[in-house]
């Protein structure tokens, strides 16, 4: 692992930080980062009843039930705090079926054979320059196993949180699913209140084999900064999964409302014949937030499949911006590629783009792009009063419609929770 | 129709009220008691559309002078969504469309609203759509109209059917029609008059806003009012729509002038 770290913190030194994404912000001092921050316990846990109960209030106050609703509702937790993991719920019962679900921390003492054969094979450490200072430095992070025909018996979930102020967090995600597995995977991050700018820079890799299907759902709500722009995390996550077996399928959810900036484009690598890469997004900006996200889609196989639903809101001064790309190679014969981007203006103030990218290199692939924007503007408020309905309502009413179709692949409880979380987001963003 | 000694509904005295700074209403003096219809004419620009739009409350309009009291409450004190709540309906010259909403659900969030603002319980699902397959009737409206979103590729004439709908739903004590009429054929004319002509009652009161005498032959006014520069020329009842519709409004400008010219 050394080797690995080393490698890529060598390549990073010869990078240079991105520039072409549409958002602005003061150079980052990477010398004056924490690269490492634990909370003060730091023994492992097997049970949340040991966790620190501090630790515990504090996922209460953020509205994450951490504990009892999870434990009835059947998700498993691995909660990482800052740079480490303080609590992995249901290890046994998920063993029972071989399943592994733990820190990756704790997966690289145990099952280092396995996660050295992955790690940094779907995202290498020279992929881009948060990719390269995330191999070099990444601390803590989930680790997934589905072995050979299983179905994960209930959803993995993780919540990320970051409670140091000038702590950066680096965590990296691998989730492998061997032939004929399937697993849900859901991720959610809170950060508190700091007027200094974090940095959030991890990196997901999903490995799907023959067969094989992975969701992973995020509902991203890292502090956003406030109304004036001041402070708020900066998130520059690379995100990719690589459909490698035939018939397998890479499914991305995500539901971004918070951090000042938000880099982050989740992709799939369609390299087995016949496999399917979805990415389904709501990315909701408000105030001075900045987001540029988006996904790829990477058609290498024969007859593969992408689907792509993108929601952009943008609310107050902020910039929303979808970017995509749909490569169909040479060899993907029959590949298929839908995109849709709809974006969603509130106010006069706010921006949104669309920048899709598409490369096609064979004459029998079908790609097909679709873009709407529309506006919630005084009309339909009044229109909606008119009835006898708040603003506020209508505003939840037209939001919720307009993000059905990516909250109906989220599952229930999360759908409810990400509706409930875009309409306090937008919060006396009109009128 | 007109009740003896019925209560008044509506007193709007001396309006005036602006747009971008532009005046349009100029001393508007009108006053609507429970069960009469009154149909308000005039040529473009007259402020017809303005008065509606100040009646309830849009926020483009300023009100500049005058009083509007509305059973006996200060209207001009109530937020738009108090004034529909406590029973002000507006049917819109150009219903909106809501993309990604369902018109059910469009149609229960109000109608609860209104059933909150009175103090009874909400209706579930369920209950509600009882409700609402009895009121499709009035409109002759099928129930596909309901799992589309709100006026989303309706026609003009499913639009101005769908406001009907809403106003069978909220049962408003005063409901202004913003021509109502425009853009529909004969046939959707009478289906939409007749739904309106089926909701009036001695409770309730109705004000029409219309270019043409044409509406009025399907829904019979207790007085016609006609506007020209942000105020009421001229009062009669439905006789004088007739008039109107042979002789065009110079004549009322002309009978005006002479008025003005006798006193």
């Amino acid at each position: 692992m050394l080797n690995f770290r080393l490698r890529a913190y060598r390549q990073w030194l010869k990078m240079e930080e991105p520039k072409w994404a549409e958002v602005g912000y003061p150079t980052i001092d990477y010398q004056s980062i924490i690269y490492y921050s634990a909370p003060k316990q730091t023994k492992k846990l097997s049970s949340l009843e040991e966790v620190d109960p501090t630790l515990l209030d504090t996922f209460e106050k953020l509205g994450i039930p951490l504990s009892e609703q999870k434990r009835l509702s059947n998700v498993a937790v691995d909660a990482i705090f800052d740079s480490v993991s303080v609590a992995t719920t249901f290890k046994e019962k998920l063993a029972e079926q071989g399943v592994i679900f733990c820190s990756i921390s704790e997966a690289l003492q145990k099952y280092p054979d396995l996660v050295e054969r992955y790690i940094g094979s779907v995202v290498p450490v020279g992929d881009n320059y948060f990719a390269a200072l995330n191999s070099a430095v990444f601390s803590d992070g989930s680790f997934v196993y589905v072995p050979k025909n299983t179905r994960c018996p209930m959803e993995l979930s993780t919540y990320f949180r970051i409670n140091n102020g000038e702590s950066g967090q680096f965590e990296r995600t691998l989730i492998i699913a061997e032939e004929g597995s399937h697993v849900s995977y859901l991720e959610g991050c809170t950060a508190p209140m700091f007027d200094t700018n974090q940095l959030h820079a991890a990196v997901v890799e999903l490995v799907a084999l023959d067969r094989a299907e992975i969701k992973y759902s995020t509902v991203q709500n890292w502090y956003a900064g406030d109304e004036n722009g001041k402070g708020g995390i900066y998130n520059f996550v690379t995100k990719r999964g690589l459909c490698q077996g035939i018939n397998s399928k890479i499914s991305w959810t995500q539901v971004e409302t918070g951090s000042a900036i938000t880099w982050k484009y989740p992709s799939c690598v369609l390299v087995g014949d016949h496999s399917v890469g979805e990415f389904y997004s709501v990315a909701l900006t408000n105030h001075h937030q900045q987001a540029d996200t988006g996904t790829k889609m990477v058609h290498i196989g024969k007859n593969t499949r992408s689907t792509i639903i993108s929601k952009g809101i943008s609310a107050g001064k902020s910039e929303n911006s979808y970017r995509g790309l749909v490569k169909i190679g040479p060899k993907a014969d029959g590949a298929r590629n839908y995109s849709q981007c709809d974006s969603m203006l509130i106010g006069d103030s706010a921006g949104a783009n669309t920048f899709p990218y598409i490369q096609v290199q064979n004459h029998t692939a079908r790609v097909e792009h679709e873009a709407s924007t529309s506006k919630i503007g005084e009309d339909q408020l009044f229109f909606f009063a008119q009835r006898g309905i708040s603003a506020e309502d209508a505003i939840s009413m037209m939001i919720s419609g307009f993000c059905k179709d990516v909250f109906n692949q989220l599952p229930m409880e999360f759908a409810v929770e990400a509706d409930r979380l875009l309409s306090l987001k937008l919060e006396g963003s009109v009128g | 129709m007109i009740i003896e000694n019925s209560d008044v509904v509506l007193s709007v005295c001396d309006l005036t009220a602006e747009v971008d700074g532009i005046p349009i209403l100029n001393g508007l003096n009108l006053e609507v008691r429970a069960g009469e219809i009154h149909a308000i004419m005039g040529p473009n620009g007259s402020g017809k559309s303005t008065f509606s739009k100040v009646l309830a409350g849009h926020p483009d309009y300023q009100v500049t002078g005058g009083e509007i009291v509305f059973q006996g409450q200060n209207l001009l004190e109530l937020e738009p969504e108090e004034r529909a709540r406590s029973g002000i309906f507006l049917a819109f010259q150009y219903p909106l469309e809501i993309p990604g909403v369902s018109n059910l659900d469009f149609l229960r969030v109000a109608y609860n609203s209104r059933r909150r603002h009175h103090g009874l319980e909400e209706l579930d699902a369920f209950d509600f759509d009882e409700v609402v397959r009895e009121k499709l009737e009035i409109v002759k409206m099928d129930d596909r109209f309901l799992g589309r979103s709100v006026n989303e590729g309706f026609s003009g004439g499913e639009k101005k059917r769908n406001e009907i709908l809403q106003m069978a739903l909220l049962e408003p004590k005063l409901a202004i029609l913003d021509e109502t009429d425009s853009g529909l054929d004969i046939d959707a004319l009478k289906i939409v008059a007749n739904g309106v002509n089926h909701l009036s009652n001695p409770d309730n009161s109705i004000i029409l806003i219309t270019h043409y005498q044409r509406l009025l032959n399907y829904i019979v006014p207790d007085y016609v009012h006609v506007m020209e520069g942000g105020r009421i020329l001229t009062t009669g009842d439905k006789k004088l729509a007739l008039e109107l519709e042979e002789r065009g409004y110079d004549w009322v400008r002309q009978e005006d002038a002479t008025e003005v010219v006798a006193r």
